[in-house]
């Protein structure tokens, strides 16, 4: 069938190698081929942010990257995150703040959350809104989500009905 | 009994009206959840489906050679390799896989089960099918023409469920013509009422196509065991009513066949009907031996996943000077797309909306659902409710000001309160309405913004105001469409005073789960994280009717109560048997069981329950419960109390028009909601805030573009769901109005939200410019247009009543 590459990355922290299709996704690599489920298809086309990663501690849309080009990069998925004592705030913000419904969109928001808070610690409500635009929410309609990340950002204040 | 040095005192407690976060958050919140795209099997193939890309077709040939040569494949399946295919669907007028003909885009014509998605997808594309083109029928108004081309004219096989009883609409199998489904309904005299009315207004509105979006897309997988027995994952909000309907359609015996569902993304009301990639993925299954997963695209999921319903709807109303509503007579056309869904039977709610939110004295509906090469619509949260809302809220601003009467006055007037039956026969023994209307528009300041932006609508500058208030009537208790609506809960206490709740009642993301552990915890005195609930497989919970209508907090809320009473009683007795002492002087508390007057603890339930299961008589302490609301199924007129309790809200909307540009924002807006009770703070805010979002896209951004039955925008990129810098400030209140037979006082709430947010929108942008614009969404160019007197031009409705 299709041609395949051997690609050597860090996942999560620790160095790994896979063979994968050349016309593969990040996604699906994650997903498939790493055996990582946390990261989530909504779309395939870089417009829900359900797949949402960390790559060289850039947040990107894993199904829009190809697979190939994880190759020598430092990838961060939901699992990995879940392990990073940081992370625990944010994750416990989230539950404690009601931003999960069905969550489905919830780990991509975590990663996108836990990117913008690394990149601008002291966001404000309305940053945090634009921080997290490219990630579609169809249950809470955001509220809630805007006031857990505001929770663990810097200026600490849930300002989402401000 | 004397008081040891070491004597325990429980203060009392609750867990009623807190923000408990939901259970299954963590879990969520760090991937860990697994749902149906995350479930692999050993030996699972893939399952994809070929469509059929034409919108109205007679099938001539389909060639499968080559794909059914394509190592990897397993099984390639057509009509007519499944002989024994029967119709499905809420009118028994569908077949999964299509024989002759295909009647919409989104037609399912043959399926391949493969090793791997991209060994599938290269397999449908090697299906060759040769089509004859038909006459396409997209517009309902010319779909209901004598003449018309026919979308069904074959005699369909009699047996639709619903459709057919005999209180339900009529459904005309193998008639000459497109009606799919017809309802009247009428209450007093309009005519008369006409006659003696000082204002009369009419309208014709025009509501459209928007689709659930739920972020999780579809998927299943099917499994045979070696005995033939079936084991489907699914999503389906409705796993009982699944498992008979499944065995129908395959012919086998309901009790070879166990729905387990994962958690689920999103459902909305989408996955209460079974559609054809379901039955599809079980015959794949089937025919290639090996359990078959069967996951859409998003852009399958646009296409071939059920929409809301869209409505043409003209309304006519009238009031006494004096503000009394004196008739209301409402006409509307249903595009039914090509085959019967739930939308279709979307006005058994519409009709609640014109009949009884308001009184009216006098009341007249009439709908027809036209068959064309649409896509068909399902049930979406609000059922029909943010389509006759809209209207219904439209004209109670118009008569208002036709009357010179003040627009929240005029409301006032007419709302339905505690102890009313309306027209239609429900009864309403908790209502909050007049409160919800008082409560929005007071912390809205709304009668002072309503007044202060008419007066600004001609001041210079480009943006305007405006303030619009919106109320809703929604069923909180149920709804008697089956013959059962009830829920079964098992509760069962273990050693180690765990408690496992198994309950006939799905967590769809809604919270069920946690709110359902709340009544079980309060109930005996135990903290959440005594409870493990199991609800999400047919071969272990108790019959419940499914996650629709609002009903769970309320159905399977006084289900799980009442398990929880009973193994109360259980538990108590056992202990005033051990200290000897009424059982009435005793209670649960903290984990313990205590003496009632004082708080003070006398044995943990842990000993307690282990003394009771190590003794003589070895005693377990297991309940069960089956809870069936009081309400009852409406006539032949539809008339009838089809809920135990209903829901009410008022909603004011915020908006700046930009009219030189056309777009509008949603600024602010105020909810007052009677919900009975508030049992979970955290919960219900999220169902309420989600719920006006999903409302605010309804009159805003969202819209799927058909044109010719083709879908234009099967896409996030082109179809716009809010995002998170759009959201409005949202301001809730509870009106707590105790209901009687509610669990702890609690309503259902799940729908509510949605539904006043467009017609609360529509009065706000007339309250602003003065225009009342009757189509949604409101995006600029609908507005812009309506402002510059280009506004789309309305058709009337096809059939006025005799
Ligand atoms: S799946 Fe990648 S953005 Fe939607
Ligand atoms: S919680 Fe369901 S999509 Fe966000």
């Amino acid at each position: 069938m299709s041609l395949k590459h051997d690609i050597e990355f860090k996942l999560n922290g620790v160095s790994r190698c896979a063979s994968v299709r050349v016309d593969m996704s990040a996604l699906d690599m994650l997903r498939d081929v790493a055996g990582l489920t946390g990261t989530k298809y909504g779309c395939g086309e870089g417009e829900c942010g359900a797949c949402t990663i960390l790559v060289d501690g850039l947040s990107l849309n894993s199904c829009l990257m190809f697979a190939v080009d994880c190759h020598g990069r430092d990838v961060v998925t939901i699992e990995g995150l879940a392990a990073d004592a940081k992370a625990d705030a944010l994750r416990a913000a989230f539950v404690e703040h009601g931003a999960v419904q069905c969550g489905y969109c919830t780990p991509g928001m975590v990663m996108q959350a836990s990117h913008l808070l690394a990149t601008h610690p002291d966001a404000d409500a309305e940053a945090i809104k634009r921080g997290i635009e490219g990630n579609l929410c169809r249950c809470t309609g955001y509220t809630k989500i805007v006031e857990a990340i505001a929770s663990v950002s810097r200026t600490g204040k849930p300002g989402a009905r401000s | 009994m004397k008081v040891a040095e070491k004597t325990k005192f429980i203060q009392p407690g609750t867990l009623i009206g807190k923000r408990i976060p939901k259970m299954d958050a963590p879990e969520k919140a760090s991937g860990k959840t697994r749902y149906i795209h995350d479930i692999d099997l050993p030996g699972q193939l893939y399952g994809k489906i070929l469509r059929s890309e034409r919108v109205h077709a007679r099938i001539k040939h389909i060639d499968t050679a080559a794909a059914k040569a394509l190592p990897g494949v397993h099984a390639v399946i057509t009509a007519a390799d499944i002989v024994d295919q029967r119709p499905i669907g809420v009118a028994k007028d569908h077949l999964p896989l299509k024989t002759d003909k295909v009647r919409s885009l989104r037609d399912e014509v043959a399926a391949v089960a493969a090793e791997s998605e991209q060994i599938a997808l290269a397999a449908l594309r090697l299906i060759k099918v040769e089509y004859e083109d038909l006459p396409i029928l997209t517009d309902p108004a010319e779909a209901i023409k004598p003449g018309a081309t026919l979308i069904h004219p074959e005699p369909r096989q009699p047996g639709g469920q619903d459709a057919l009883k005999p209180s339900g609409p009529v459904a005309f199998t193998g008639k000459p013509d497109n009606i799919a489904m017809r309802f009247d309904y009428c209450h007093g005299d309009v005519v008369q009422a006409e006659a003696e009315s000082d204002a009369v207004v009419e309208d014709t509105f025009k509501l459209h196509y928007v689709t659930h979006c739920c972020m999780g897309v579809s998927g299943m997988i099917a499994d045979f065991d070696s005995s033939g027995n079936l084991l489907m994952y699914s999503n389906t909000q409705v796993p009982f009513l699944h498992k008979r309907e499944f065995a129908e359609y395959l012919n086998m015996d309901p009790g070879r066949i166990r729905i387990i569902q994962p958690a689920i993304g999103g459902g909305f009301g989408s996955k209460l009907d079974i559609y054809p990639f379901e039955v599809i993925c079980v015959f794949l299954a089937r025919a290639a031996k090996r359990p078959v997963k069967l996951v859409f695209t998003r852009e399958e999921e646009f296409i071939s996943s059920p929409t809301r319903q869209p409505v043409l709807l003209t309304l006519r109303s009238g009031c006494k000077r004096d503000g009394s509503l004196t008739f209301r007579t409402v006409h509307t056309l249903h595009d039914n797309g090509a085959y019967t869904s739930w939308g279709a039977t979307t006005p058994f709610v519409m009709m609640q909306t014109f009949s009884s939110l308001y009184r009216v004295p006098n009341c007249d509906y009439h709908t027809v659902a036209v068959y064309t090469n649409n896509p068909y619509a399902g049930s979406f949260r609000g059922y029909g409710n943010l389509q006759a809302t809209f209207a219904v809220e439209a004209h109670m601003d118009k008569l208002a000001e036709a009357i010179g009467m003040d627009t929240l006055e005029f409301r006032l007037k007419n709302a339905q309160e505690q102890g009313e039956v309306s027209g239609q026969g429900m009864e309403f023994d908790s209502c909050g309405f007049k409160e919800c209307l008082t409560t929005a528009a007071e912390r809205s300041d709304f009668r002072r913004k309503f007044a202060e932006n008419v007066k600004n609508r001609n001041a210079p500058g480009a943006i305007k105001r405006g303030v619009g208030i919106a109320s809703m009537l929604h069923v909180g208790g149920g709804a008697k469409i089956y013959p059962s609506d009830g829920c079964g809960t098992i509760l069962k206490l273990d050693d180690f005073g765990q408690v496992t709740l198994i309950t006939g009642a799905s967590e769809i993301g809604q919270g069920s789960e946690t709110v359902l552990s709340q009544l079980v915890c309060e109930e005996l005195g135990l903290p959440m994280s005594a409870l493990t609930v199991v609800n999400n497989d047919t071969a272990i919970t108790p019959w419940d009717v499914g996650v629709h209508a609002s009903r769970t907090t309320f159905i399977a809320g006084n289900s799980a109560l009442g398990a929880a009473r009973l193994a109360k009683a259980k538990v108590l007795a056992a202990a005033a048997r051990k200290f000897e002492c009424p059982a009435e002087e005793l209670d649960l508390r903290g984990g313990y069981v205590i003496k009632a007057a004082s708080g003070e603890a006398l044995i943990d339930l842990p000993r307690l329950m282990r003394n009771l299961h190590f003794s003589d008589k070895a005693e377990l302490v297991m309940t069960t419960f089956y809870y069936e609301p009081p309400s009852s199924y409406q006539d032949k007129r539809y008339k009838g109390n089809v809920s135990a309790a209903y829901a009410w809200a008022s909603q004011v909307v915020e908006v700046e028009v930009d009219t030189e540009t056309g777009i509008v924002k949603m600024t602010k807006i105020t909810a007052a909601h009677d919900v009975g009770r508030v049992l979970n703070r955290l919960g219900i805010e999220g169902q309420i805030e989600g719920g006006i979002v999903m409302g605010q896209g309804y009159a805003l951004t969202e819209s799927l573009i058909i044109e010719n039955g083709v879908m234009r925008n099967p896409s996030f990129r082109d179809y716009k769901l809010v995002t998170a810098p759009e959201i409005p400030e949202i301001d809730i209140s509870f009106i707590e109005t105790m209901d009687g037979e509610g669990p702890q006082g609690a309503k259902g709430v799940g729908e509510a939200p949605a539904i006043c947010v467009a017609a609360a929108t529509a009065n706000a942008i007339y309250n602003a410019t003065g225009v009342r614009i009757c189509g949604l969404p409101f995006t600029p160019e609908r507005v812009y247009r309506a402002l510059h007197g280009k506004g789309e031009k309305l058709y009337l409705a096809p059939e006025k009543a005799a």
